[in-house]
């Protein structure tokens, strides 16, 4: 198991043991991580799972790809380390992630 | 104003169950027509995810999105369905003699024995764009879409966005406006690579300017736009505009069918599971629309509410007619109806 971490805006930390091969929203939406919709339930065609990479975890996460970059502009505050957490896959480098939900969804 | 469209079914989405509904009610000699506020059939899985595979649809082991829809468009064929697209429901009456009338938000009026809503997420509608205060803008100096193209000639045009719609837009409102600046948040854009070039050559000849950021704030009074504050890479300027078109896809909402007075669990229609109907009897709720204990959103599910809802239809479309449980597979009559009787 990888252990995940979410931090809400208002800054509550929620602490999450995830499957490797899952994706970061699917342990949100399955943990009540409250802020992240995944309203196409993973699809990568809503922008509605948005986070930010905690910068330290960046570059271990890497990059969205072209796909991902286009639904990203129609996310809310998209800033470098954004991304969407449904395309983000578990593995075992990315034990202790943190990532932050911003303050709203699209 | 048209005539008023009448028919047995009004089926509000056309969607894949929405879709699959007209086969279930065909079967049973109910005629149906669709509305959606889309410009074609398909609902989401056109518009959001054509080409993504499916997996999870009996007897098809992978399916894309739009190989589903092409697939039920032929399936609902021989039923000869109408659609109005382009058109969201509005209201909805119970007439006298316990049919209904829908009107749409452009006016028309169509008239339905029965009504089923297979709606999935809602109406797709324009995407807010993130920007604190631009709803006291939005309808005077703010627009989601071009209706008039004159309503822009000679204003400082901001267009936010980097698909097909804001570079269309850039390039057909450029010679009208009396300056043109279109905002990304990056240079790539999802639009087509030789729109992007157009605009890229237009800039070349200060015809317009590209800038690449966000907008983050808008300056104006009384509803009347004076600026948009954009925050690049260099940090925030403030570009004068007059109007402004963003373009930041589409949401879907419930909308107008929240004031039908249906009973909702949670922006959800609730139904019961023998004949999918709604707290008003006649109106039904299909699909990713509904909800009742045990829900699940999958279009299989749709499939199934729909089969069950048209037989519960056609006991109101033709009281104390007999309805006959009869296989395709069997069915001379139903073979007839498919356009495959022997």
């Amino acid at each position: 198991m990888t252990k995940l971490t979410y931090i809400t805006h208002d800054g509550t930390r929620f602490d999450v043991e995830a499957e490797n091969g899952s994706t970061v929203m699917e342990n949100a939406i399955r943990n009540a991580v409250p802020g992240i919709e995944a309203e196409c339930g993973g699809a990568c065609a809503c922008a509605t799972c948005h986070v930010y990479v905690d910068p330290e975890w960046t570059d271990i996460v890497g990059e969205p790809e072209a796909m991902e970059e286009d639904m990203l502009d129609f996310a809310y505050d998209v800033r470098p380390n954004s991304r969407l957490s449904c395309q983000i896959k578990v593995r075992d480098e990315l034990d202790g992630l943190v990532v932050r939900v911003p303050e709203r969804q699209g | 104003m048209g005539e008023t469209i009448k028919t047995d079914v009004l089926i509000v989405g056309a969607g894949p169950v929405g879709l699959f509904a007209v086969f279930e009610l065909g079967l049973l000699d109910l005629r149906c027509h669709l509305i959606d506020i889309l410009d074609r059939p398909g609902g989401q899985c056109t518009e959001l995810y054509p080409e993504k595979p499916i997996y999870d649809i009996p007897a098809w082991p992978m399916i894309t999105a739009q190989g589903l829809v092409d697939k039920l468009l032929e399936q609902i064929a021989p039923f000869k369905p109408t659609f109005t697209f382009n058109r969201m429901v509005s209201s909805l009456e119970k007439l006298e003699d316990g049919s209904f009338r829908v009107v749409t938000d452009e006016g028309e009026i169509l008239e339905a024995k029965v009504v089923v809503i297979a709606a999935g997420g809602g109406s797709f509608q324009p995407k807010r764009p993130p920007i604190p205060g631009i709803e006291a803008y939005e309808g005077r100096s703010v627009f989601y879409s071009v209706r008039r193209m004159e309503d822009f000639r000679d204003h400082d045009l901001v267009i936010v966005g980097g698909g097909d719609s804001a570079l269309d837009w850039t390039l057909n409102l450029q010679p009208l406006a009396k300056s043109m600046t279109l905002v990304h948040r990056r240079p790539e854009f999802r639009a087509a690579p030789d729109s992007v070039n157009k605009m890229y050559a237009m800039q070349e000849m200060n015809q317009l300017e590209f800038l690449v950021g966000q907008v983050t704030g808008l300056k104006g009074q009384g509803g009347q736009l004076e600026a948009a504050i954009v925050k690049g890479a260099e940090g925030e300027v403030e570009v004068p505009c007059t109007r402004m078109l963003p373009f930041f896809g589409l949401t879907m909402k419930l909308g107008p069918i929240a004031e039908w007075g249906l009973d909702l669990h949670e922006n959800l229609i609730r139904v019961d599971t023998e004949r999918f109907e709604t707290s008003m009897p006649g109106v039904f709720a299909i699909g990713d629309i509904n909800w009742y204990p045990g829900k699940l959103k999958l279009i299989l599910s749709g499939f199934h509410e729909a089969a069950l809802m048209a037989q519960a239809a056609k006991r109101i479309a033709s009281p104390g007619e007999r309805v006959v449980f009869q296989y395709t597979t069997s069915s001379t009559s139903l073979q007839k109806k498919l356009g495959v009787a022997g």
